[in-house]
């Protein structure tokens, strides 16, 4: 069977349950009738994401959204990973490290935004939410990955007397790299929701999260469905460009080992 | 003289593999003896990896060293491996062929090689290494068929020349091949 053929083969289960499941949702929209008041069906929905696609304002709250919620994310891998490399030479940083990221992991969404808001502008909460979301997951994972660090690669390194660099470049980050990448990809998803879910609170001026709240005022839901729609859209694309990278870094650095 | 061990004593809790052990190395030298009598121990604390309990050793210099595992990074090539520790990739990929590497071979990454491949490669890695004076080999012929086997040791007794070299073995055979001085630790 040809390449093209496995992958029709694999697929079409997965389109047919795609299928099904939108026809559920336009059965229970006609169920629940109203004009999509409260449950608006799939073509409304569209129709809705159709009309904000082409303004100038959408594009503009993806903008603010997603700038805000990648510089979260960025500041919290630098600090995820300077920490996590911290904590595995000096035990005290981990001891010292340990209750925040703790807290972090703990505390939900909603109470740390209000917290939050009383020391920052609503402007700059997503940066704040996803970087607090994502620092104990990347954090964690560059821990896992010095442990999993092969011990007996090292020993060589010590015997051979390799310089720090290369140690660094042939041993600890291919060592290390498998579980930090894993985190990043768990922590993409987080943050984009999480920071999302932040602005719905935050409700920053020109933000998705303030878009989707203005939605649900004005009781337009299928406005709330095609946010909704492009949200997870481009958690989608957003989770995808982040595997296709890891992937090409992994490769690049481990080679066939862990690609 | 270069290398001076005295009373060398390790044990690993209840334990005692190596009790009150010296040797003078000086040239080439194959210490064999039996499983578990404390050969690798003694490797490993002239590494600098273990720590004696007693006893002092004296003259090690930058050490080069083939572990009881190849220790290979396994994303790079066997030439790869050997340039990461200093050696001439081209010297490197010259002893490859000597040892039976061909094309293909050269440019796996060490995780597709066999084991008796990873084998010689490491063993290149300890004998290209620029500097070192001091050369621990520890069961270098592990996973090697005869003829290969004996192309290995022809490349370690060229290499090795004029430095201080401690291969270990438990295979009386392989002491032969090589037509070093032999030392038993009992």
């Amino acid at each position: 069977m040809s390449d093209l053929a496995q992958k029709l083969k694999n697929a079409l289960p997965r389109a047919a349950a795609g299928l099904f499941w939108l026809a559920v949702w336009q059965l229970a929209a006609m169920a629940v009738g109203h004009g999509g008041l409260l449950l608006p069906s799939p073509v409304q929905t569209v129709a809705a994401l159709s009309a904000l696609l082409p303004t100038g304002a959408f594009w503009r709250r993806i903008g603010f959204t997603l700038a805000r919620i990648l510089l979260g994310f960025a500041l919290a891998v630098a600090g995820g990973v300077a920490l996590g490399a911290a904590s595995a030479r000096w035990r005290a940083v981990r001891v010292l490290a340990a209750p925040p990221l703790a807290l972090a992991r703990a505390m939900p969404v909603a109470s740390f935004v209000i917290l939050a808001l009383l020391w920052v502008r609503s402007a700059n909460l997503s940066v704040i939410v996803s970087f607090t979301q994502v620092l104990p997951v990347v954090y964690a994972g560059v821990c896992a990955g010095i442990a999993d660090t092969d011990k007996e690669l090292l020993e060589m390194a010590r015997v051979y007397r390799l310089p720090v660099l290369r140690t660094l470049r042939y041993i600890r980050v291919p060592g290390a790299f498998p579980a930090f990448a894993e985190s990043l990809s768990v922590a993409m998803g987080m943050c984009w929701k999480s920071g999302v879910s932040a602005e719905v609170i935050g409700l920053p001026d020109w933000s998705v999260g303030d878009a989707l709240y203005r939605a649900k005022l004005t009781l337009a839901t299928p406005d709330v469905f095609a946010w909704t729609l492009a949200i997870v859209a481009l958690s989608a694309l957003l989770s995808a460009l982040a595997r296709h990278g890891l992937t090409a870094a992994q490769k690049r650095l481990c080679g066939e080992v862990a690609a | 003289m270069s290398i001076r061990i005295r009373g060398l004593c390790k044990a690993f809790g209840a334990k005692q593999v190596l009790r009150g052990f010296a040797l003078d190395i000086d040239g080439p030298l194959v210490l064999t003896g039996p499983s578990g009598c404390g050969k690798t121990t003694l490797l490993r604390i002239m590494m600098g990896l273990e720590t004696a309990d007693a006893g002092s050793v004296a003259g090690v210099g930058r050490v080069a060293a083939v572990f009881q595992t190849d220790r290979l990074c396994p994303q790079l090539t066997a030439a790869g491996n050997i340039a990461l520790a200093g050696g001439d990739a081209a010297a490197a990929e010259k002893e490859l062929r000597g040892l039976g590497f061909t094309d293909a071979e050269l440019a796996l990454p060490a995780a597709r090689l066999s084991g008796g491949q990873r084998r010689r490669a490491a063993l290149l890695r300890a004998l290209l290494c620029p500097g070192a004076g001091t050369l621990l080999l520890d069961e270098p012929f592990t996973g090697m068929e005869a003829e290969l086997a004996a192309r290995a040791a022809a490349a370690i007794v060229r290499l090795a020349a004029g430095r201080d070299t401690v291969l270990v073995t438990h295979d009386a055979a392989t002491a032969a091949r090589l037509g070093w001085p032999v030392s038993a630790i009992l």
